[in-house]
């Protein structure tokens, strides 16, 4: 990789002031989005401001009707204690690999918003909030495009609060190499209705109402049997063609239910 | 820029002055010569760098040497003592989960943590547990026995 | 009986080192004052390389010097040789354009080497090659085997018309011809055996060192084979005599044939530290590795199989395109000839037997020999052809085999296509096997499947090959233009201990304890008290180098023969000592003992009185003991086995699990049974890889390499494989070697392709699916499922 300036911020306002400065800065907090970019010469950061050691950014909180996880937390961690929601659980334990989850984390993930990244499912199925150093963002607002978001420059994600479901679940079909998710559908049921949340199949997360509408009346497996997702605009490469997609979409969508119901 | 790092690596403090580019791997490798640690590629996937940091197992390479300022970093050196393998190199060596050994030190990095959270896994599991290390040698197959072995003997 | 000889499971002793990450690979070395090189390669598949500017490069810090293609040409740096002569049916010989060390004039596939940036540090050197302009002119590229030969296709080599290597062939085609004109049924396939990339996981590193004092080059180098590397090297490329280079291989991270070559930048590092005056280290990146370590198999095959009505074979037709690439790596043109068809018999009576190959030119990395080399591609033609016809014509699997297996009797075997079998028993070792699978459960184990949503297939696939390359005097008549001996020598130090060093390479494979097990077997030293020395040609006297299973059986019987020459000789000095005629001293568990009496004196005492000569027969016989041979094999040895496999295919998303997985195979004799195991487990996987993940996938409008990391390029983890379960059996030994040994290494990986795919095949049978391309993809399988048409990569 490129050489660059390392700072060590010990809060967020600190690491916000660091940013200010930085002709072309990232904020470092695992690093296992951004490194990977960086030895690849990919990417050409002037400063990595390290946002890994900021307590407050660390941990995963229950609070009476959600999960909070700080931005700098890793993936085993939430595998390890958010417990209020299950699926959420299990759905960090299908990040990666054991040691990538000890060191990659939810903030880092969400802000790269790689398509193919198994997070943003989970934040638009359970319609999570984000919250920066500056405001709150709906996940469904959040995720713009192909590794595109809603933050603004400087902006730093500070945590993200799950709402707690009345049932969820996550399926993955993984890309053989990578593990990345080919096709990976988040389903929760919550008191305001229904949500089904692709990630991997398309340049973005993606909600599928007509399933979302279907499984508010009935709540099983078959009720979306027959809905599938138009091929056209998903993603096609050698491990998974835009059509094939759009069918483990319906399966991995089917196979969440089952898991959920 | 430069940067000062130091850290605990083997129970020992180190110290140096490297580049703020200088990955963990490189700082272990170049600086302190600890060549157990190895490199087998450059997108975190085949896990010959796994070493463990306050007893995780980590990707060295995906990791900055200053990320790991302060810590406490275990590498394949500093598992035997006096000259007695940890039982996790021991049950390598028992039921011939290594060939040509340059995966090795990040399987047993990586089985040792994997013990740490999981003390008696199933096969299934451990093979599943195995999914951020690449060997081309063996077929996994004695290493799975080899990891079995071990959790009856670290008594988990 | 001797403790911890032929057959014991003796624990390794290279473990400790390994194990506790005290191994020396190349890249954990680190010569004083060494500097770094970094390889600008090239981005395109094809251009015209018009002009390097390298003045920035050679002003950005810490960069020593800047070399090019040019500049070697001018030094008068060879091009890398070919080491196997092929000829095309006319006669005339193959195609063989050069290939230089640093590309000159046009670069021929992404990743050829454009120039070579020496700095302070690696870091340093990638920083300065950036800074490199080079002046690119892009050529329409061509990647695709089937379509390299086609009309219009770009050249990727002036004088190679239609990219042809060579076009040629073996076999009787007319009794092929009349076979088939008499043919109750016919089998026809047509296959692509997918490109693979080895992938040691520890990525090619070499250093190149010069002591000017002595006018010596050192080259250490992560290779299978160091001996053949100073020979290319030196006499072809750098044009150094023998004895002022010194080529060490220290321990390598697994090969697989990938590291049998003479590669540029063992070339480059051992010129450039002469002319910057200081050790030059290169360290490959795992992306370089994808564009610069020669690749696999990728043949385009279409095969018929002519029957009579009862299933018995009566000949085969097989026309094979085979992909070599942009320029020819060393053994690259052997590979798709004489190691493919002559095994197109496979353990079958097959009488007639035609096969044509035409080799052809790419924009692609060079490929050659990976684990198996033209023999999985042989046998995935055969086995696939026997399952089809089996299906074809309502035979069972296992019957269609039996009525076409050379039986035990018939052995030694002359099968059509040259080779002539010493040894096998391939009735038993199927039937070992269908044991071992019970495979009378795999019906229950079908309907059991079926209801949990899994469509479940049984894969049998039989294999022979030809291993301990090989008898020097056909390799010779064939085209090689090395030999393919192996040499040993035993050392015995004057208080009992031995050194024997091998000509023979392990990079995994064990021989620090399987060749000290010889010892300990023949000469009754404790193996502890041997110790064996490999990979450096300073000191040991030569060596072919480890691949194509030849260690054993060439370079063990290298050192059976100098521990009979030991043995000899201490007869000699034991007979003196003993006071004894010569006849009557006999050697057994390391004592010389007079026949019929007690007197004796163990190996241990001859040696010292050979290094002490106080009573010693000075007049008759030298002092020392220290015995070298060569041996240089009599015929190929035959390994052969049956693997069986099962899959579970999910019928939702045509993902496939394996869930059995058997191999019994005939290696001879077993020296050390671990590691015997060991080294089928890691081939199984390596066949399964080609069978269900792996696939080497270049852009065919761009060629760019699509699977350039692990990102793309699926390799087998732990979880895409069960546990197996391995026998061998041992009743039809090598007849013609000392040990009675076959070779193991890459029995695994030629065997379980077939099988997979075979075991794919009967899983989707209810869907009338016949065939399908490896790597059974997910995707693959559903589209085979419902009936879609094959998609192209996009």
């Amino acid at each position: 990789m490129y050489n660059f300036n390392y700072h060590r911020a010990g809060s967020v306002d600190e690491a916000v002031a660091l940013m200010a400065k930085a002709s072309d800065g990232r904020f470092l907090a695992g690093g296992h989005s951004l490194l990977p970019t960086m030895k690849q010469r990919l990417a050409q950061p002037t400063d990595l401001i390290d946002i890994g050691r900021i307590a407050a950014l660390n941990g995963v909180k229950t609070e009476s009707n959600a999960v909070v996880v700080g931005a700098a937390t890793p993936h085993a961690e939430v595998n390890a204690s958010a417990k209020a929601i299950p699926a959420l659980m299990a759905l960090a334990a299908k990040i990666g690999d054991p040691h990538v989850r000890h060191r990659g984390t939810i903030g880092g993930s969400i802000a790269n918003s790689d398509p193919a990244a198994d997070y943003p499912a989970a934040l638009v199925g359970l319609g999570a909030t984000v919250k920066t150093n500056k405001r709150t963002i709906a996940a469904d607002d959040f995720f713009k495009g192909l590794f595109e978001t809603a933050l603004s420059d400087g902006e730093m994600v500070v945590s993200v609060s799950f709402p707690k479901p009345e049932a969820a679940a996550y399926m993955k079909f993984p890309q053989p190499a990578s593990r990345f998710a080919l096709v990976g559908v988040f389903v929760a049921r919550t008191s305001g209705g229904v949500r089904v949340a692709v990630t991997g199949a398309g340049p973005s997360v993606f909600r599928v109402k007509a399933m979302e509408d279907a499984l508010k009346a009935k709540f099983t497996p078959d009720a979306i049997k027959g809905i599938t997702v138009p091929a056209k605009g998903l993603n096609s490469d050698i491990h998974g063609s835009a059509e094939y997609r759009a069918h483990l979409v319906n399966v991995m969508a089917r196979r969440a239910v089952a898991a959920a119901a | 820029m430069t940067i000062a790092v130091a850290m605990k690596v083997n129970g020992k403090a180190v110290s140096g002055q490297v580049e703020a580019r200088t990955l963990l791997v490189q700082f272990l490798r170049e600086n302190l010569r600890l060549t157990g640690t190895h490199v087998g590629c450059d997108t975190s996937q085949c896990g010959a760098c796994v070493v463990h940091i306050n007893g995780k197992a980590v990707k060295s390479c995906t990791t900055l040497a200053a990320q790991a300022d302060g810590t406490e970093v275990t590498t394949i050196e500093g598992l035997a003592r006096d000259g007695k393998l940890h039982p996790m190199q021991e049950a390598f060596r028992e039921h011939h989960a290594l060939q040509c050994g340059f995966c090795t030190p990040g399987m047993v990095m990586s089985a040792i943590d994997m013990l740490r959270r999981i003390p008696r896994p199933d096969e299934a599991t451990i093979r599943h547990e195995l999914e951020g290390n690449i060997c081309r040698c063996t077929g996994y197959h004695n290493i799975v026995k080899a990891i079995q072995a071990a959790a009856k003997v670290m008594g988990g | 009986m001797v403790e911890n000889g032929i057959g014991a499971r003796v624990r390794r002793k290279e473990d400790f080192r390994f194990l506790t990450g005290q191994g020396t690979y190349t890249d954990d070395m680190n010569r004083p004052g060494q500097a770094h090189v970094f390889l600008l390669r090239s981005p395109h598949a094809h251009a015209r390389l018009k002009k390097i500017d390298a003045r920035q490069a050679l002003a950005a810090p810490g960069v020593i010097a800047v070399i090019t293609g040019a500049d070697l040409e001018a030094a008068g740096v060879g091009p890398l040789p070919c080491g196997w002569q092929i000829f095309n049916k006319d006669g005339t010989p193959a195609h063989e354009p050069p290939h230089p060390v640093l590309a000159v004039g046009r670069v021929r596939h992404v990743g050829d080497p454009v120039a070579a940036v020496i700095a302070e540090t690696r870091a340093l050197a990638r920083d300065g090659a950036e800074k490199l302009v080079v002046d690119y002119d892009p050529l329409p590229s061509v990647t695709a085997t089937a379509q390299a030969a086609k009309a219009g296709a770009p050249a990727v080599h002036d004088g190679a018309p239609n990219n042809v290597c060579f076009d040629w062939h073996f076999g009787d085609a007319a009794a092929v011809d009349q076979a088939f004109a008499k043919a109750a049924h016919v089998t026809t396939i047509d296959l692509y055996n997918n490109r693979l990339v080895a992938n040691a996981i520890e990525p090619r590193a070499a250093i190149g060192e010069y002591d000017p004092a002595a006018d010596r080059h050192t080259l250490y180098t992560a290779s299978q084979n160091p001996h053949v590397i100073r020979l290319l090297m030196g006499a072809y490329v750098l044009k150094l005599p023998e004895a002022k280079l010194r080529v060490v291989s220290p321990d390598v991270g697994g090969g697989f044939g990938s590291k049998i070559y003479h590669y540029a930048e063992e070339a480059l590092v051992t010129w450039a530290a002469k002319k910057v005056g200081r050790p030059v280290k290169w360290t490959a990146d795992r992306s370089e590795s994808f564009i610069s370590d020669a690749q696999g198999r990728d043949h385009v095959t279409h095969a018929e199989l002519a029957l009579d009505k009862s299933g018995k074979f009566l000949a085969l037709r097989v026309q094979t395109t085979a992909n070599l690439g942009g320029y020819l790596s060393t053994f690259s043109t052997a590979i798709p000839t004489y190691l493919y068809a002559t095994l197109l018999a496979g353990l079958y009576t097959t009488p007639a037997i035609y096969c044509g190959v035409k080799a052809v030119f790419t924009n692609t990395v060079p490929v050659d020999a990976y684990r198996g080399a033209g023999r999985p591609e042989a046998c995935f033609v055969v086995e696939r052809l026997v399952e089809k016809a089996a299906q074809e014509m309502g035979l069972d699997k296992t019957e269609i085999r039996r009525k076409n297996f050379v039986p035990k009797s018939a052995m030694p075997y002359q099968t059509p296509v040259a080779l002539q079998y010493d040894s096998g028993d391939f009735i038993t070792h199927m039937e070992a096997a269908l044991k071992l699978a019970d495979h009378g459960g795999a019906e229950k184990r079908r309907a059991d499947a079926k209801k949990r949503g899994k469509l479940l297939g049984v894969g049998l696939s039989t294999y022979i090959e030809a291993c301990g390359i090989a008898p020097s005097n056909v390799a010779g008549a064939l085209g090689a233009r090395a030999g393919l001996y192996e040499s040993a020598e035993v050392r015995f130090h004057p208080t009992g201990t031995v050194t024997l060093f091998t000509g023979s390479h392990s990079h995994g494979q064990s021989h620090e304890t399987t060749f000290a097990q010889l010892i300990a077997e023949g000469l009754g030293v404790p193996i502890e008290n041997v110790e064996v020395v490999h990979g450096d040609t300073d000191r040991i006297a030569f060596g072919m180098g480890t691949y194509g299973s030849r260690s054993l059986p060439v370079g063990g019987s290298a050192i059976v023969k100098a521990m009979d020459k030991i043995v000899a000789k201490g007869k000699k000095i034991a007979a003196h000592m003993l006071e004894a005629a010569e006849a009557d001293i006999e050697f057994k568990n390391g004592t010389f003992r007079v026949a019929g009496t007690d007197k004796g004196l163990s190996i241990g005492q001859i040696a010292f009185s050979a290094y002490v000569p106080h009573n010693f027969p000075l007049e008759t016989v030298e002092p020392g003991l220290d015995e070298t041979a060569f041996y240089d094999p009599k015929n190929f040895t035959f390994p052969n086995g049956t693997h069986i496999c099962e899959v579970e295919v999910d019928e939702d998303t045509g993902a496939v699990q394996l869930t059995r997985f058997v191999a019994v195979d005939d290696f001879g004799r077993i020296i050390n049974p671990m590691v015997v195991e060991g080294q089928v487990h890691g081939g199984i996987v390596q066949g399964v890889g080609q069978a269900l993940v792996e696939d080497c996938i270049y852009d065919p409008t761009s060629g760019q390499l699509v699977t350039g990391s692990y990102m793309d390029y699926c390799m087998p983890k732990a979880d895409l494989v069960p546990s197996f379960q391995v026998a061998t059996n041992e009743g039809a030994p090598c007849t013609h070697n000392p040990l009675g040994v076959k070779g193991c290494g890459e029995a695994g990986t030629i065997g379980a392709g077939a099988a997979v795919i075979n075991a794919v095949v009967d899983a989707l049978k209810g869907f009338g699916v016949t065939h399908m391309d490896m790597p059974a993809t997910p995707e693959k399988i559903w589209r085979a499922m419902h009936g879609k048409a094959a998609k192209a990569a996009e």
